[in-house]
């Protein structure tokens, strides 16, 4: 072990405590007996209890997680089209613009992004509901899902697809034999980026979102302009809970997947 | 049977199955391949050779598909192959990089094509089964290709590319990846298999060895054209131009003026050295620039004057490369010119007559070099 001299202490629990003192404060209230946030008054779980009941953050956290659903796996699929098109067709008429225009989206603030949505949606006499959030999230998150699979697509090696091609496959049957399987990993975390970007935008979901639809950040927003409620809490600490345990599951599986090929590496050397 | 010897090139009643007719192949202003019109016979091993960056690859690409000639033809048994797409050519091709599907078994990764034909279950198991045992793959036939050495994933490959039986096998660098060893066993073991199974193998190579090992003929490019296109012995005995000669194998070049006398002629290379004799039945001009082409292992090294020859320098040793089997002298003759001279380590190396410095005599016949015009 390196001994840890007492700069190094110090810096790394500043570190830490800048970046997890507001979580932890949220966590521990989140389980404060009084409705006051900032006194605490004992253990308690009843805000759990409370926010199972309250149908309102419910619907809220059901329409979110369609939306995410819907909207990143509609993104996934026009982002790896984005993609193939930007690597694959080599240089055709008006490439550089459509590069630019799938990655405009990324630097675009998102209050003009939501705006220009929200003005298009009243132009063409859409209602604002769960639709128009699924596309409004779709159009800001395909672009990641371009970047994260193009930047796959550009170390794939060409020749894998013209085997394909030689050994008697369509082109379309070499992008789902060959091509998609090799390209998967990239296309499911493609998918995991935007189904995050959804799950959590508050901006571009306020701007489209309407009476008959809430999202949950939209939602918790709101009630927090009346207010701090122990409830909200709660909320976040099980999200916080989600969020770590997706994260942690995700780490731990490409570790297993990294010691098996390891593994399997030198199963192989030794013949 | 008679033994015949295998010539399909020198019979004209013979029909090619590839012709290459007038094919060019532009890459915008870059000229990859220059209006090239060539035969490659049934059953043939055809070795395109070259440096990289002459054009080898294209002409492979073209073979297979993945390139269309800008101008020409290019025809298969007759047929002309533009039309038709590369998944529904009777020609698969064995990729420099192997290109194995890493997320399918070396089983999967030969039975691949086989799926595509539509064939049935028991025969492509039978023919994936007859495949690993030419290949001596059946012990990894589970594997993924991470999970087996280079030289076996060279295996799968072609392995991969046999098993749809094609009329024509291309092989783009098929040994680059491996090491000297295990490329001369698998250049054996390639020759052995295209004798088999009686596939025309085209194969795409910068090692000159390599060519010369496996080729029944050997097709030198350089620059986007075929220089010379010939049997691996007549490439090395009878090159065609200076660029042959210096691409095969190893080489002295002298140049000079020509003179002819008695079946052949006389080269003035150097003011202070006398003519050189070599029997030609080129017709040059007298007085014409040519040039003197000999193989370091025709040149004897002595260290008395020979009586019996034509041909006969003095020199001085300026470098000896000892390879073991063979050793390497590098003489310098009083002008600068260095002439190679390669003699076979018959006796152990304690006995080796010369060293550094030493005054030697070259010698060589008069049918040993070769005169060329460029």
């Amino acid at each position: 072990m390196i001994r840890l001299s007492w700069f190094n202490v110090t810096s790394l629990t500043l570190g830490f405590a800048f970046l997890y003192l507001p979580m932890l404060l949220l966590i521990v209230y989140s389980f404060n007996e009084s409705k006051l946030v900032t006194v605490w008054a004992g253990f308690s779980t009843k805000w759990y209890g409370e926010l199972l009941t309250n149908d309102a953050y419910l619907d809220a956290a059901w329409v979110t997680i369609q939306v995410a659903v819907i909207s990143s796996t509609i993104a996934t699929v026009l982002g790896t089209m984005a993609a193939l098109v930007l690597i694959r067709a080599g240089r055709f008429l008006g490439r550089t613009l459509f590069s630019g225009m799938i990655y405009a989206p990324l630097v675009m603030p998102e209050v003009i992004t939501g705006l220009s949505l929200l003005l298009l949606f009243i132009g063409i006499g859409l209602d604002r509901g769960v639709f128009t959030i699924i596309l409004a999230h779709t159009t800001f998150s395909m672009c990641y899902v371009s970047v994260v699979v193009s930047a796959r697509l550009m170390s794939f090696d060409k020749s894998l697809e013209e085997a394909a091609l030689d050994l008697g496959c369509s082109p379309l049957q070499a992008f789902r034999l060959v091509t998609l399987p090799i390209i998967a990993p990239s296309v499911i975390s493609g998918w995991l980026l935007a189904f995050t970007l959804s799950l959590d935008d508050l901006v571009i979901a306020s701007f489209t979102a309407g009476p008959s639809a809430t999202t949950l950040p939209i939602k918790v927003w709101s009630s927090i302009r009346l207010g701090v409620s122990p409830e909200i809490n709660a909320l976040s600490t099980i999200l916080i809970g989600i969020v770590a345990v997706g994260v942690i599951v995700a780490s731990l599986i490409s570790k297993h997947t990294m010691l098996r090929q390891l593994a399997d590496e030198n199963a192989a050397k030794r013949g | 049977m008679p033994e015949k010897t295998f010539e399909p090139w020198n019979d004209p009643t013979e029909k090619p199955l590839i012709e290459f007719k007038g094919v060019s192949k532009r890459f915008g202003s870059f000229t990859a391949i220059d209006n090239q019109t060539f035969d490659i016979y049934a059953k043939e091993f055809f070795a395109l050779l070259g440096p990289s960056g002459c054009g080898k690859t294209t002409m492979m690409r073209m073979l297979a598909g993945f390139e269309a000639p800008t101008e020409g033809h290019i025809l298969l048994g007759g047929q002309d192959m533009a039309p038709i797409p590369p998944n529904k050519r009777q020609v698969n091709m064995m990729f420099q990089s192997y290109a194995l599907f890493p997320h399918l078994s070396v089983w999967e990764n030969i039975a691949f094509g086989l799926k595509r034909d539509g064939k049935d279950k028991a025969t492509i198991a039978a023919r994936v089964d007859a495949m690993l045992k030419l290949t001596r793959l059946e012990k990894f036939s589970q594997r993924k290709p991470h999970q087996i050495s280079g030289g076996q994933r060279q295996r799968v490959a072609l392995a991969r590319s046999l098993a749809k039986a094609p009329k024509l096998l291309l092989l783009d660098e098929p040994l680059g990846a491996l090491d000297a060893k295990l490329r001369q066993e698998t250049q054996f073991e390639l020759m052995d298999i295209q004798e088999k199974t009686g596939t025309t193998f085209v194969i795409v190579t910068h090692d000159q060895e390599e060519a010369m090992t496996v080729a029944s003929r050997v097709a030198v490019m350089d620059d986007g054209r075929i220089v010379q296109v010939d049997t691996p012995d007549r490439i090395y005995e009878n090159p065609n131009s200076t660029y042959v000669a210096d691409f095969i194998g190893d080489v002295t070049i002298l140049e000079g003026r020509v003179t002819p006398v008695d079946g052949g002629f006389d080269l003035a290379f150097a003011e202070d050295q006398p003519a050189i004799y070599a029997k030609s039945s080129q017709h040059l001009a007298s007085g014409q620039t040519a040039y003197l082409a000999i193989r370091p292992e025709k040149v004897s090294v002595t260290p008395e004057k020979p009586a019996d020859r034509r041909n006969v320098i003095r020199g001085k040793i300026l470098d000896i490369a000892y390879l073991g089997n063979l050793s390497t002298y590098h003489v310098a003759l009083p002008g600068g010119q260095i002439i190679k001279a390669q003699t076979a380590n018959t006796r152990r190396l304690a006995n080796r007559p010369f060293t550094w410095e030493d005054e030697v005599w070259l010698s060589w016949t008069d049918t040993a070099a070769v005169l060329l015009e460029r």
